[in-house]
């Protein structure tokens, strides 16, 4: 009883700590006399969302596929890398400190890199989201694999069962809360990878749009992009924090 | 006079750790009847490990005699083996019942039949009611039990206990070592038990085997003549303590 009214009144306290943020945005501008072109009010952004011009949908779409296509590919590379570095040690003894460096690369830097790679368009910032989601899913999955006791997969040989018992039954689940925790880490890299991609070069997205609009010094329409590409991000989080709810019990998981 | 369900002679196994060789065990010679309760004693570092992943089949001995089943207890090595670590490695994202189960699964056994002896086997370790549980939801020796089930579900007729109460507290340990003796009378398996507690081994075995490190080897193997049930104040009796001196003269601990 306690413990969920307190959690009633910490969720109350966010809310009025998102609302209290909105309000003083409003009270800035309104109080502040500040331009428009510097610091649109809350009302003129939402009347933004509804110019056609802008063509939110289709920008909107195009940044979410974006965004879904590099992270899933990192979720599956990732993933699978890590599972083949558990089943040779050779092969992480040759590969793992190679991506280790790789990982120090500012995946920003290789903008201009992947647009002469890949042309532009959806595919390449596709591309620029992978890059930088890939490795904290494929570096925490790889431990959370390595974390198996060694007794466990003892009492697994003991009964004579295979690999992909051991895989499916002892390590994957193992490893689960490791790989939400760099899900969760990546799904905020792979919105930041696709709006990179699409500020360096595209025609379509939402930083596509914030390029167009920032011309003639339009805020409102770039407060509006801002807020939905963060929607997106949210979203996605969202989904990835509701999937580990559903698959790791309470204890299992990794803050 | 029956067959030795164990019948181990001679055996010697030496592993490698970073490219030094240890002999982990020399010439280990002792039988096991089937049924019994046999305790393997000695320090850290001894070999008793090691001699129950052999036994295990995980390990392959470098010289000597392995065998396990006899004519008249045949063993199959793949599911005749029942293993309960000093960690209960309870699988945290299963409930207890899922956990219980988790050695048939891998077996291939039919789960509803399985499922029935997993409850019935809760039962005997005192766990009822709690197969809905997460292991987090329990006490280190609630889950030592559960693991001592998991051990037992696919019904082997050999259970290895590496030091299986070793990381629970003095009474706890009491408690259990007096369960086990219940569980293991009313299974009628033949249980290996590794332990670095003397009086735990002279206190469960129906015989102690002494193991010595520095170098590894097997120092006596002494048949414990006390009667079952077992008490807890048979420990102050005369004979048990015979025993267990008998033991740390071994160790060269006295």
């Amino acid at each position: 009883m306690e413990a969920s009214s307190n959690t009633l009144s910490r969720t109350l306290l966010a809310v009025l700590a998102h609302l209290g943020l909105l309000a003083a945005w409003y009270a800035f501008v309104a109080l502040g006399d500040v331009p428009k072109y510097v610091m649109p009010s809350p009302l003129a952004t939402i009347k933004a969302l509804f110019d056609a011009n802008y063509n939110w949908w289709l920008n909107s779409g195009v940044t979410a596929l974006e965004i879904f296509v590099g992270y899933f590919l990192a979720l599956g590379v990732g993933v699978t890398l890590a599972l083949l570095f558990t089943w040779s040690k050779t092969l992480e003894a040759f590969f793992m400190p190679l991506l280790v460096s790789l990982n120090m690369i500012p995946k920003v830097a290789l903008g201009p890199l992947i647009i002469v790679w890949f042309k532009y368009g959806i595919l390449p910032n596709s591309m620029m989201a992978f890059s930088i989601a890939v490795f904290p899913i494929l570096l925490t999955t790889a431990r959370g694999l390595r974390e198996t006791e060694p007794e466990l997969l003892d009492l697994v040989r003991a009964l004579r069962g295979s690999r992909w018992q051991l895989f499916t039954k002892i390590q994957l689940p193992g490893a689960l809360p490791y790989i939400f925790s760099g899900m969760k880490v990546g799904a905020i890299l792979a919105v930041a990878g696709a709006i990179v991609g699409e500020f360096l070069s595209s025609d379509k997205g939402l930083g596509y749009l914030m390029l167009q609009v920032q011309v003639t010094l339009d805020t409102p329409a770039m407060f509006m992009a801002v807020i939905l590409i963060t929607l997106i991000g949210v979203a996605l989080y969202g989904s990835v924090l509701l999937l580990e709810r559903l698959l790791v019990p309470k204890d299992a998981r990794i803050a | 006079m029956t067959e030795p369900f164990i019948h181990l002679s001679g055996v010697r196994k030496t592993y490698r750790r970073g490219g030094e060789a240890h002999l982990a065990i020399s010439d280990a010679t002792f039988d096991v009847m089937p049924g019994e309760l046999v305790s393997l004693v000695g320090p850290s570092g001894c070999g008793k490990s090691t001699l129950l992943k052999v036994l295990a089949g995980l390990h392959p001995q470098d010289e000597g005699e392995v065998r396990i089943g006899s004519g008249t207890h045949a063993f199959d090595p793949a599911r005749d083996v029942g293993m309960v670590f000093q960690a209960p490695l309870l699988l945290k994202w299963r409930r207890i019942l899922q956990n219980v189960l988790l050695p048939a699964e891998i077996l291939g056994l039919p789960m509803g039949e399985a499922r029935e002896r997993a409850r019935a086997l809760l039962g005997l370790v005192g766990l009822e009611g709690s197969e809905d549980k997460y292991p987090y939801e329990l006490s280190g020796g609630m889950q030592q039990r559960a693991a001592i089930a998991r051990a037992l579900v696919h019904d082997p007729k050999l259970v290895l206990m590496d030091e299986p109460f070793g990381a629970l507290d003095a009474l706890t340990r009491e408690k259990m070592n007096l369960e086990l003796l219940r569980i293991w009378k009313e299974s009628g398996k033949t249980i290996l038990f590794v332990t670095h507690g003397i009086s735990e081994a002279v206190f469960l075995g129906t015989r102690v085997v002494v193991m010595t490190a520095g170098p590894a080897r097997m120092a006596d193997n002494i048949a414990i003549e006390l009667p079952y049930p077992r008490t807890l104040d048979m420990k102050t009796h005369h004979a048990f303590g015979e025993y267990t001196r008998r033991i740390y003269r071994l160790l060269g601990m006295e």
